[in-house]
């Protein structure tokens, strides 16, 4: 997994709540068996026009967003379905972090394993980020997970909580796997005294 | 698969803890170990596989040359992308034909037992571990699929999972985990006549929010969950997911001992008779204390239709579409209006006066032979409304002979319902079963977000009953009126 310590980036907004996993990546892209390549289908259906043409109404079809590496949403971003293709199409598109007031569980878990941060802001924290994001031209912003703390150029210098291990996991990119198979004799001696030897 | 999934562990010290509620004995039970500034590692009883979420989970076992620790914990079927038509063929689209041939390979290579398309136990994957008798109460089970809160029915603490989780319990039989807070979300009363199960976990989500439970594992209490079959328990913990929780369960009692006996991989003879002395302690220590206590009268609740695009969105069958104006804050205002533009609704529109062209019962929500039962009683003697198009498919193979024994589809078929092989099918529309755009549809799945069932189509969620008297009288309609014959 890479690393995740601080990045600065350009801040796209995504002023809705309750942003579902099923609109972050339509069903007929589930059907790929490999881990990349998602990020052309990101937010097909609200990118696209029935046509395929790109919308540009949306943002992330704006040339002001382009490259952009941030994105502010609004509460419950990633709910609905386990599927893991969502960070791997917000990673594939170039996303490296997203902030919002809150997140849903597996989604949070999914971007963990993905080095994709999601930072977890008060509401009105998150607000004024999303309105800089669409007033001020090329608004940026440093997500630093060393210090736990959004920064901007205007002001704001929010901290936010996220768990011990997950911000370890994050900060050396780890291979978690690789962790639980350390613990091959304690898994091991848990299944012999519950299942009898083997 | 492994006849017997679970045994106790003797060293552990009974009531030392004081009262503990049911997820605390199950959480506790499966902690292999607690590392210094790690999560506990938890020790996963049942790993269901389907073919969308783990493709990319083999070949991550692959790169780093790691093998499948526990094939007999594992259990793998193909859902998402069959064909529902009959015998599951053709299967038309390649992309999906490639998905489902590198499971099989997958299976092969790594010695798993697949459940395939031709399988007679073939079916959506959170139908067949209950009917398998795979699913047991005091077990942890995973799946890479959000609706595997479901087997919580049985007091099994179940929940969904990522692919790299996959790959995790795949290679390690465990998963590190945060510990979730507790909900109690206690039904007082027993549930109104016409009032399902399904209404009941639409009353929740409505009351609750999509994100009212996020981060919890709820346990559902009180009179109108002791009065739900397996069924309806199913039914109720599978949506736990649509309001956030990482996991909904029900204590087991007689009725889940009764639904299990005899089944495939449910314990047998004096195995049976340990199993279910042990399943009895499953339950909340009286006093027991949870982090949030949610109360709902079951008399307030009816047969809901969701207007929206959030099983939060929700409404009583005999009430109006909401007025956006009327919502508490200038966000929650916006989404609404955001979502009754997409479902092309006014407000004020009363519910029964909203018509539909597509009906679907099934999914792993509502496809169980109990749910057909019910759709059936609503349709037999009457005809599908001729503007509508009505799909039943079976949650699985045994649900589909089951009820063809019985002669369910015989009523489905002469009312004009299509009767079809089981799979996920329109819930989520991975396979050809799909609305067109701007398609109205009253659907007994779990999700009425934007295009689910196909772009541009507008899902209403109901209870079978409610969607079988959908299709017939082309609108929604009260089913406590119903003219059964």
């Amino acid at each position: 997994m890479k690393a995740f310590r601080t990045h600065t980036g350009l801040v796209a907004p995504l002023d809705r709540a309750n942003v579902d996993t099923d609109q972050i990546i339509p069903k007929q892209f589930l059907k790929r068996i490999e881990r990349t390549g998602f990020g052309e289908f990101l937010f097909y259906d609200w990118r696209r026009t029935p046509d395929r043409a790109l919308d540009p109404n949306f943002p992330l079809n704006q040339p002001r967003y382009a490259g952009a590496s941030i994105l502010v949403a609004d509460r419950n971003f990633g709910c609905g379905s386990s599927r893991e293709h969502a960070p791997w199409a917000l990673d594939d598109f170039g996303f490296r972090a997203i902030i919002a007031p809150s997140f849903a569980d597996i989604f949070a878990n999914n971007c963990v394993k993905n080095g994709l941060l999601t930072v977890v802001l008060p509401e009105a924290q998150v607000e004024l980020i999303m309105k800089r994001a669409q007033e001020v031209e090329g608004y940026r912003v440093t997500v630093d997970l060393e210090q736990r703390q959004v920064r901007d150029d205007l002001g704001v210098a929010a901290s936010f909580e996220i768990d011990d291990f997950s911000r370890r996991c994050l900060l050396e990119g780890l291979d978690d796997i690789g962790l639980t198979l350390q613990h091959e004799p304690e898994i091991a001696a848990y299944e012999a005294r519950r299942f009898g030897a083997r | 698969m492994a006849v017997e999934l679970q045994k106790p562990i003797q060293e552990r010290a009974p009531s030392a803890a004081g009262p503990r509620t049911l997820f605390e004995k199950i959480w506790q039970e499966h902690v292999v170990c607690d590392p210094p500034g790690q999560p506990p590692l938890l020790y996963v009883d049942l790993h269901l596989v389907h073919e969308v979420t783990s493709p990319q989970a083999f070949d991550g076992l692959r790169a780093a040359g790691r093998r499948v620790r526990q094939l007999q914990r594992t259990l793998v079927t193909v859902d998402h992308n069959v064909p529902t038509t009959p015998g599951h063929l053709p299967i038309t689209d390649p992309i999906a034909a490639r998905q489902m041939d590198a499971l099989r390979r997958n299976c092969q290579e790594f010695g798993l037992e697949l459940y395939d398309i031709d399988s007679p136990d073939q079916g959506i994957v959170h139908v067949i571990g209950p009917e398998l008798g795979a699913t047991q109460p005091g077990l942890i089970i995973v799946c890479g699929d959000s609706h595997t809160s479901t087997h919580g029915a049985f007091g099994a603490l179940a929940f969904g999972i990522g692919t790299s989780e996959v790959e995790h319990v795949l290679a390690t039989q465990c998963l590190p985990q945060q510990k979730p807070r507790t909900m109690e979300i206690r039904i007082n009363g027993p549930l109104p006549e016409g009032v399902t199960a399904k209404d009941l976990v639409l009353g929740i989500i409505g009351t609750i929010g999509t994100d009212g439970a996020t981060g919890h594992v709820v346990e559902y209490t009180g009179e109108a969950v002791r009065g739900l079959s397996m069924e309806g328990r199913m039914t109720l913990c599978n949506m736990s997911i649509e309001a956030g929780a990482r996991a909904g369960m029900v204590a087991p009692d007689e009725v889940t001992f009764n639904y299990l006996y005899g089944r495939r991989f449910a314990p047998k003879d004096a195995a049976w008779d340990e199993a279910v002395a042990r399943w009895r302690g499953l339950k909340s220590d009286a006093g027991a204390r949870y982090d949030k206590v949610i109360e709902i009268d079951a008399a307030s609740l009816a047969p809901f239709v969701t207007w929206g695009t959030n099983p939060g969105m929700v409404v009583p069958v005999t009430g109006r579409v909401p007025d956006p104006a009327a919502a508490r804050t200038s966000a929650e205002r916006g989404t609404a209006e955001r979502a009754l533009e997409y479902m092309a609704l006014a407000p004020g529109t009363a519910i029964e006066g909203i018509s539909v062209d597509r009906v679907f019962i099934g999914s792993c929500t509502n496809s169980r032979l109990e749910d057909l039962r019910a759709a059936a009683r609503v349709a037999r003697g009457h005809k599908v409304n001729p503007k509508v198009r009505a799909l039943v498919v079976p949650g699985s193979q045994a649900v589909k002979r089951d009820a063809e024994r019985e002669g369910l589809d015989q009523i489905f078929r002469d009312a004009g319902f299509e009767w079809r092989d089981s799979g996920c099918s329109m819930c989520l529309g991975m396979n050809p079963d799909v609305l067109q755009p701007g398609e109205r549809c009253a659907s007994t799945s779990n999700r009425n977000f934007e295009g689910r069932q196909g772009r541009g189509g507008r899902t209403h969620l109901v209870s079978p009953m409610m969607a079988a008297a959908a299709a017939i009288a082309g609108h929604f309609t009260d089913i406590r009126r119903w003219r059964f014959q």
